[in-house]
């Protein structure tokens, strides 16, 4: 338990010492919420009507932007292989690489929220939806980005292929994310898109690290 | 790394390895690339007669019914082949066979192929009786993606220079994108939306023996064109690998050469 803390403190640490590419993530994610307004007409009802699709899309996007520093520095620089050699299995340290992915990827667009909402001129309870959907959707996007990361990991061609080859894995996480923000805000509320997304995300983490394990080495082979 | 692509001289145990020795295969597999292209031929015949000729229209769907003998015989392989990766997918990764590999390399364009031509042929099939060339559907949804896993597939396989390890990984990737063929299969059941549900199931045939009879030959002849192409492609990819070896290794002699050439000329 203390190595698996270890690996996520360390990443974060990384994370927080060069934090450019959080920054340039978050930037990412408010500037498609700029954007959109813009392309689509500053219609409010419009605006209000789009806006779970709208940040549930710049939260997929702006997590497959830093898929590809996941994985690649540690290959990079032999930590990976070290790793392998860790007192706690790969599969472990796969565990905590998605929950530190989560944290540096996931958690600052979410607590950036707030400003997309202001901006596409969402309702409070739309809001608090959208905002519950992401917290419950966004563990199964980190635990799909790390597998995409740990396939392309060896690539050096293949800065893209993560992405396209993850987009695909991420629509079932997009349809309930987006139809659970949407539930609460009309007349009649539901929460059983709220419960898909929440045992996707189960699914998705709990079943990960063993991809990615593989992955990881088959890699470092 | 090297050595599971050479042709190795140690003869394997059971029969089932024996025959999956890329260098074995090569050998008996030729013997059935003619026989599959024949049966292939004739069933597509026979198939075609049946669709085209010897087969009603539909009462409601009137001729746009015949659009069925292309469509369904390409969606049931767009998934049977996806299956065929998985499987080769789980023996690449368990057993590391070379062969694995090689099977789950070859599958993935001619899946690509199939998936394409289900979508088209549903796309052409829902404009007259649907009124819409797509809509997303559950079951056509997952189809697309299908679809583009088929593609991202292509796409890593192109990306690995080296292909045994990219292989394993590829395999990986494989395993997770099967959870979507179930997906697929009980979309229909799930979602009760505009496509319809599966004319085959549990409870018996939901069509006169008319239709079915074609339908039936069709999909035998689409599966036959897919293990004749598969065939034939694998053996292309191992021939491609051996081609490669030998070019590396032409290329090493070169320099070992080279290098021994440069050596006499500076002591003379």
């Amino acid at each position: 338990m203390r190595a698996f803390l270890i690996v996520i403190g360390r990443d974060l640490q990384l994370a927080i010492k060069n934090g450019g590419a959080t920054l340039t993530q978050l930037i990412f994610f408010i500037s498609i919420g700029v954007i959109m307004p813009i392309a689509i007409g500053p219609d409010k009802q419009i605006l209000a009507d789009l806006a779970p699709a709208i940040i549930w899309i710049a939260a997929l996007l702006s997590t497959l932007l830093g898929l590809d520093r996941l994985f690649v520095a540690d290959h990079e620089d032999g930590t990976l292989l070290s790793l392998h050699h860790a007192s706690i299995s790969l599969t472990s340290i796969s565990a905590a690489k998605i929950i530190s992915h989560w944290l540096i990827t996931a958690l600052p667009l979410i607590l950036a929220t707030p400003l997309l909402a202001v901006m596409l001129f969402m309702e409070l309870p739309q809001f608090l939806a959208t905002i519950t959907a992401l917290l419950l959707g966004t563990p199964a996007l980190a635990a799909l980005g790390a597998i995409g990361a740990a396939i392309s990991v060896t690539l050096k061609r293949g800065g893209m292929v993560a992405p396209i080859l993850i987009l695909p894995l991420a629509i079932p996480i997009l349809i309930f994310g987006v139809s659970a923000a949407n539930s609460f805000a009309g007349a009649q509320t539901s929460s059983s898109a709220m419960l898909f997304l929440g045992a996707i995300s189960l699914l998705a983490v709990a079943f990960a690290p063993f991809a990615i394990s593989l992955a990881l080495k088959a890699a470092e082979e | 790394m090297n050595a599971n692509k050479m042709p190795s001289t140690n003869k394997p145990k059971n029969w089932f390895s024996a025959l999956a020795h890329p260098g074995v295969f090569l050998g008996w597999s030729r013997h059935f690339i003619r026989p599959l292209i024949f049966l292939t031929l004739i069933s597509f015949a026979i198939g075609l007669w049946f669709a085209f000729f010897n087969s009603p229209p539909d009462y409601q769907m009137g001729e746009t019914v015949r659009i069925m003998y292309i469509h369904v015989p390409n969606a049931w392989l767009a998934q049977m082949v996806y299956s065929i990766m998985a499987i080769s997918a789980i023996g690449s990764l368990v057993w590391r066979h070379p062969l694995a590999d090689v099977a789950m390399k070859a599958a993935a364009p001619l899946g690509a192929a199939f998936t394409a031509i289900a979508l088209f042929t549903g796309a052409l099939w829902g404009r007259p009786t649907w009124g819409t060339y797509w809509e997303w559907d559950g079951r056509m949804t997952s189809t697309l993606v299908l679809f583009l896993m088929y593609l991202g597939l292509v796409a890593l396989w192109n990306t690995f220079s080296d292909q045994s390890k990219g292989a394993r990984i590829i395999a990986v990737f494989t395993l997770v994108g099967a959870i979507n063929i179930p997906i697929i299969k009980f979309s229909v059941e799930w979602w009760n939306a505009l496509h319809q549900p599966s004319i085959i199931s549990t409870q018996g045939l939901s069509m006169p023996a008319e239709i079915y009879t074609p339908l039936l030959i069709m999909t035998l002849a689409f599966s036959l064109l897919f293990f004749t192409l598969h065939l034939v492609n694998m053996r292309a990819e191992i021939f491609r690998r051996r081609a490669n070896t030998l070019e590396r290794q032409h290329v090493i002699e070169n320099a070992q050469a080279s290098a021994a050439n440069n050596g006499k000329g500076e002591n003379k």
